[in-house]
């Protein structure tokens, strides 16, 4: 049996520009906070802690170790996993805990190899013996399993934890050397773009998500699926078959290929239900779902489902939305 | 340009799939195996690749016995060889130790650059391009939706939350790719006969000079300590459209407090 986890755990901080410090972000500090003492570990560009030190205090962090240069933000992923490489040498932690975003897992996959450890990714909880819950093959199997080899590093999926503040104020931020090899800056960013989502929450950390599949029929119908989405306040998602005519941009797929999303809310409109689809929205609390056909398999995973035709069903549902507002 | 494309064999994910309960790992025997769908991609993105710049394709798996029908199919598509470590000492690797075979491996092939998909079905990790970049010490240009080569420099599109960043290294390197990238060709019977008399070298893990000690149950970092499987979601109220399913909608949607 392995011993409890205590001391201090150190939590990668996840922000965006246009958001500031992800709620994902929060989730790993209020877990981190059941199981030891939160350090956030911001690495970004200059003056990026300053940002969002207030937000991580009231999150329970008790430090910050802040790595702020322009080389962390120029070159991909590697000089943040050599950074924190180099503190979790030094402070010796409990846990390293990361955000199961793509660049999470790329971290902790360099990490996992420089410190020749496990990792353990897309986890939904950790329980203080380090004993990780995931949920394998779309959904079907629940599997507990460990880092058995060094501490535990452990991503975790989006929306599995409820973020709750602590009330701290911001926390003393301790500034970490940047010294980095050729081979961290071998892959050079020279540019970042921002694609067209508007106000919309993101996709993997909304508490709200209606999608749209092949039955929304073409780009254009997608309005009836961005306006109930608005309505509601959530973000849009499709499916692959969605995606694959054209309907609407890949990131916002959802599914075995697509983002993993685990919103109080799903609303699949036209959308069959394929074991690949469900693969990324089987974890949702609530499941809503319109179909034409009364046999589609979404209906099997719908808390509530309507047989018919969306293009009467959601327009009808966005004016009662309206009405009740 | 000389490509390595890595290619997995999965259970398809479209069919039953169960973890062993002896040991607790994927269960390949009793599944029906397929090329990890984002591999797919990742060839026909080397093969582009070839057809512009020359050079060779060689695909590599570390896989057991089964997965040498995926090599053949990987094959049948255009790559000229293929690699494949087979050992009864890997079952059981973790992605760490993964990496570190895979890596070997690569080391004694003489690559520019190493192709591979963005994640694999069964594991869903995303994580072997980068442990293989840190083990190689070469750059990782990951999540690509679009790659070009000039010269010996790769740019790519990297799909983001926030839209895309393009990012450049010179090669060698590992590229790793989405589905959004190409559109793979299916076999033609041409291909599919030639890829019988293509070189399939199999090197034991002595040639790679890695441990058994170092893979499989004995050298795994991490462990499933249960599984079980997972009560199907149970359907809840179904209605059929009477003139009023969007309003009754809504009145579920507000009964659970989302309106
Ligand atoms: C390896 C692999 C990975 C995959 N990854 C993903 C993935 O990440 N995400 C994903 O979504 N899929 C994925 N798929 C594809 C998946 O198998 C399905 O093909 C896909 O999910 C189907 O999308 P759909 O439900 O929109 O389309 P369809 O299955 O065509 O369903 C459309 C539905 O719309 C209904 N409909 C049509 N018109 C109306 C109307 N007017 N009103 C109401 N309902 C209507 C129809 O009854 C039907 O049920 C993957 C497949 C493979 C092999
Ligand atoms: N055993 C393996 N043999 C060959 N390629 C692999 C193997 N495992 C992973 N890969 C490659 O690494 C990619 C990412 O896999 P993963 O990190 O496991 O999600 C896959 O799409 C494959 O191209």
């Amino acid at each position: 049996m392995a011993d409890a986890l205590s001391g201090e755990i150190l939590v990668v901080v996840e922000a965006t520009r246009e958001f500031g410090v992800k709620k994902v972000t929060l989730e790993l500090l209020t877990l981190a906070r059941t199981l030891g003492e939160p350090s956030a570990v911001v690495l970004g560009g200059p003056g990026a802690a300053a940002a969002m030190a207030d937000r991580l205090g009231e999150y329970g962090a008790a430090k910050i170790y802040a790595a702020e240069s322009e080389e962390i933000d120029a070159h991909l992923v590697a000089p943040k996993a050599t950074v924190l490489a180099t503190l979790v040498q030094r402070v010796s932690p409990a846990a390293v805990l990361l955000p199961s975003s793509q660049e999470g897992k790329e971290i902790a996959a360099r990490l996992a190899v420089k410190l020749d450890n496990g990792l353990l990714t897309d986890v939904l909880d950790l329980d203080g013996d380090g004993v990780a819950t995931q949920l394998a093959f779309a959904g079907s199997t629940i599997v507990r399993s460990r880092v058995s080899k060094g501490l535990p590093i452990v991503t975790l999926r989006p929306n599995s934890v409820t973020p709750s503040a602590a009330g701290g104020s911001a926390p003393p931020v301790e500034s970490l050397d940047v010294s980095l090899t050729d081979a961290d800056k071998l892959a050079r960013v020279t540019d970042r773009v921002a694609e067209q989502k508007g106000s919309r929450p993101e996709l993997t950390e909304a508490s709200i998500v209606v999608s749209g599949g092949r039955g929304v029929g073409n780009a254009d119908n997608f309005k009836l699926v961005e306006e109930l989405a608005d309505l509601l306040g959530g973000a849009v998602g499709a499916s692959r078959a969605a995606v694959d005519s054209g309907f609407y941009p890949h990131q916002f797929q959802v599914g075995q290929t697509g983002k993993t999303v685990s919103p109080q809310l799903y609303v699949a409109l036209g959308i069959s239900g394929a074991i690949q689809h469900r693969a990324g929205m089987q974890t949702s609390k609530t499941i809503v779902a319109v179909n034409k056909d009364a046999e589609a398999p979404i209906f099997e995973l719908s808390d509530f489902g309507v047989v018919g035709d969306l293009f009467k069903v959601v327009p009808q549902a966005a004016e009662e939305i309206r009405k009740r507002k | 340009m000389n490509i390595v494309v890595l290619v997995k064999q999965v259970p398809d994910s479209g069919a039953e799939r169960n973890l062993r309960s002896d040991d607790n790992t994927v269960d390949r025997a009793s599944a029906s195996n397929v090329i990890n769908e984002m591999d797919e991609y990742a060839i026909e993105e080397a093969l582009r690749i070839q057809e512009a710049h020359g050079g060779e394709i060689t695909v590599l798996t570390m896989g057991p016995e089964k997965a040498s029908e995926s090599i053949r199919k990987a094959l049948s598509m255009g790559p000229d060889k293929a690699v494949h470590v087979q050992d009864d000492a890997l079952h059981g690797s973790c992605a760490v130790a993964t990496s570190k075979v895979l890596a070997a491996a690569i080391g004694r092939l003489d690559a520019d650059l190493v192709i591979c998909g963005a994640e694999a079905t069964d594991g869903r990790v995303q994580v072997i391009p980068h442990m293989l970049a840190e083990r190689l010490g070469i750059a990782a240009l990951t999540g690509a939706r679009k790659l070009t080569v000039e010269g010996d420099t790769l740019t790519v599109e990297r799909q983001t939350e926030e839209g895309y960043e393009v990012v450049t290294a010179a090669t060698p390197a590992v590229v790793s790719v989405w589905d959004t990238i190409n559109e793979p060709r299916y076999p033609s019977f041409k291909g599919i006969m030639a890829a019988k008399k293509k070189p399939v070298e199999r090197p034991s893990l002595a040639d790679l000079g890695v441990a058994p000690a170092e893979v499989g149950f004995d050298g795994a970092t991490s462990e499933v300590v249960s599984h079980s499987k997972r009560p199907p979601r149970s359907g809840g109220q179904k209605i059929t459209d009477d003139g009023e399913g969007g309003v009754k909608l809504v009145e579920f949607l507000a009964s659970e407090k989302f309106v």
